[in-house]
């Protein structure tokens, strides 16, 4: 028996959202009377962290400090419509949403302070503290909260704003074949390393190392979740994960969690990430989507250190020990290919 | 169905139910205690989400028949903080970014707190072993592991 060491590597160019119909997600702004402010959406948050996100492009177009933001999401009978967390598309399209939302809504609390405080509203600014000022004298003042009250019980002004974004459907041109299905990429190159036994065709990671480039990194510890993760999810999808794994035969499918393969603590590997900033111009303050495509290189990098190991071939997921070592006995034993 | 009286020690606190026979204790700690810091997900042993303490060891509640706690303690994750106070174990999951999802959270709190309860200063292998009876799908181990880490070289002795 013999463990084959080998280093695969894969790049991917990744399209952030879809264009089925076209793409579009809304979001509304409004101050309460306490000088907060609930940001409407039905997008649902699973945990890759929307809900952060756009309380932070929220409070950041409105100029407010982050915890006068709340927000409300995955209420489609209430909230406004969203075509759904999928895609990548979360930051990117809802982010956009939310902050035509604020713009509008600022917009409006600017135009409340400056009745308060007798000016010009092209004259005031935010501190992002929560008052709203006279550019370049600090102590004519008012807080966003007495703005609200203002607003409400003075002036009869609703604070509020809504916000789409759409990226239309780009239809195919029947001539060419030419579309443009997104406005926006994210790209990334992973290089995975891995150990094969050809005794029993089982691969062990050794280590991956990464690079994502993915527009303005807007929460980078939520970004590196993402990344951490995802990057598993990808292995888990390389070598382990399969409702069938005799497809399209249904048989010796899993029927609970101890049978359905998922990489558990113990299978994990050191993965060093570096996370390349390049803003996007059409994101919300130069955002992408870290979503899918933190999985996506993992694959082809991972069926390439198998090969670059031991010289199979393996072009259907999951890569299983049987996979591994049927195709290593077709070919006459563990081939190792040179190291590069 | 006959129903049949309960009492065991919840969080400290003397609780006394009834339940069915058959009930699973994770159904009477949710349903009839109203403790729904155990989860529910797979409800065959699989994710480990459910996971409580009973007299110190570390259970599958989903697993483990209501009627077999009666006069045992069983610690879940609702008695882990002290008043408004985290237990230094949610503050390092907080600190470390520890939580995606969250729905592993509780199960992963638990788990870690049965290991460090006997083990103040786990190695990572330590680790590792006590928390693979929980999956975590957002596939965030790094960040649980160095929190459970963190949280054991800065606890005190209690």
């Amino acid at each position: 028996m013999t463990r084959h060491r080998g280093r695969g590597m894969a790049s991917i160019n990744y399209p952030i959202g879809m264009n089925l119909g076209g793409d579009p997600s809304q979001a509304l702004v409004h101050s309460n009377p306490s000088g907060k402010f609930t940001v409407a959406l039905s997008s649902i948050d699973l945990g890759q962290g929307m809900k952060s996100v756009t309380r932070q492009i929220c409070a950041e177009t409105l100029g407010v400090p982050v915890e006068d933001v709340y927000v409300d999401t995955a209420d489609s009978d209430t909230g406004p419509h969203c075509m759904g967390s999928f895609a990548s598309r979360g930051t990117h399209r809802v982010g956009n949403a939310v902050m035509a939302a604020a713009r509008e809504a600022r917009g409006v609390m600017m135009e409340a302070a400056a009745e308060e405080l007798e000016v010009n509203a092209a004259d005031l600014d935010t501190d992002g503290r929560g008052n709203i000022h006279v550019k370049g004298a600090p102590h004519r003042s008012i807080s966003t909260k007495d703005v609200a009250i203002a607003a409400q019980f003075k002036q009869g002004k609703t604070i509020s704003g809504r916000g789409i974004f759409l990226v239309p459907l780009s239809n195919v041109d029947p001539e060419t074949g030419e579309m443009s299905p997104a406005t926006c990429y994210a790209h990334a190159c992973l290089v995975a390393e891995v150990e094969v036994d050809d005794e029993t065709g089982e691969v062990d990671m050794v280590r991956m190392d990464s690079a994502y480039e993915l527009g303005r990194a807007l929460n980078p510890r939520l970004v590196e979740q993402q990344l951490v993760g995802g990057a598993w999810m990808g292995i888990s999808h390389a070598l382990y994960e399969t409702p069938e794994p005799y497809y399209p035969d249904p048989s010796h499918g899993p029927r609970d969690f101890v049978e359905y393969l998922m990489p558990g603590p113990g299978d994990i590997c050191p993965h060093d990430i570096a996370v390349l900033e390049r803003p996007a111009p059409d994101g919300p303050f130069g955002a992408k989507g870290p979503g899918e495509m933190c999985a996506n290189p993992v694959l082809p990098a991972v069926a390439n250190a198998i090969f670059n190991a031991v010289g199979v071939r393996i072009d259907d997921l999951p890569i299983t020990p049987e996979k591994v070592l049927r195709a290593i006995k077709a070919q006459g034993g563990a081939r190792p290919q040179a190291r590069r | 169905m006959s129903k049949t009286p309960l009492q065991f020690r919840h969080n400290g606190r003397d609780v006394a139910i009834f339940v069915d026979g058959g009930t699973n204790l994770l159904v009477a700690l949710r349903e009839l205690i109203g403790d729904m810091t155990p989860k529910f997900g797979c409800g065959q042993g699989g994710c480990g989400t459910c996971s409580v303490m009973i007299d110190g060891e570390i259970h599958l509640s989903c697993l483990t028949l209501a009627e077999t706690v009666a006069g045992r303690s069983v610690e879940t994750l609702d008695g882990m903080k002290q008043g408004p106070n985290l237990h230094p174990l949610q503050r390092a999951f907080a600190d470390n970014f520890a939580a995606q999802c969250g729905y592993c959270t509780p199960g992963m709190l638990m788990a870690a707190k049965a290991l460090l309860d006997r083990n103040p200063s786990p190695s990572r292998a330590d680790i590792v072993e006590a928390i693979s009876g929980n999956i975590c799908r957002c596939t965030g181990y790094e960040s649980i592991i160095n929190a459970i880490l963190a949280a054991s070289g800065g606890r005190a002795s209690a």
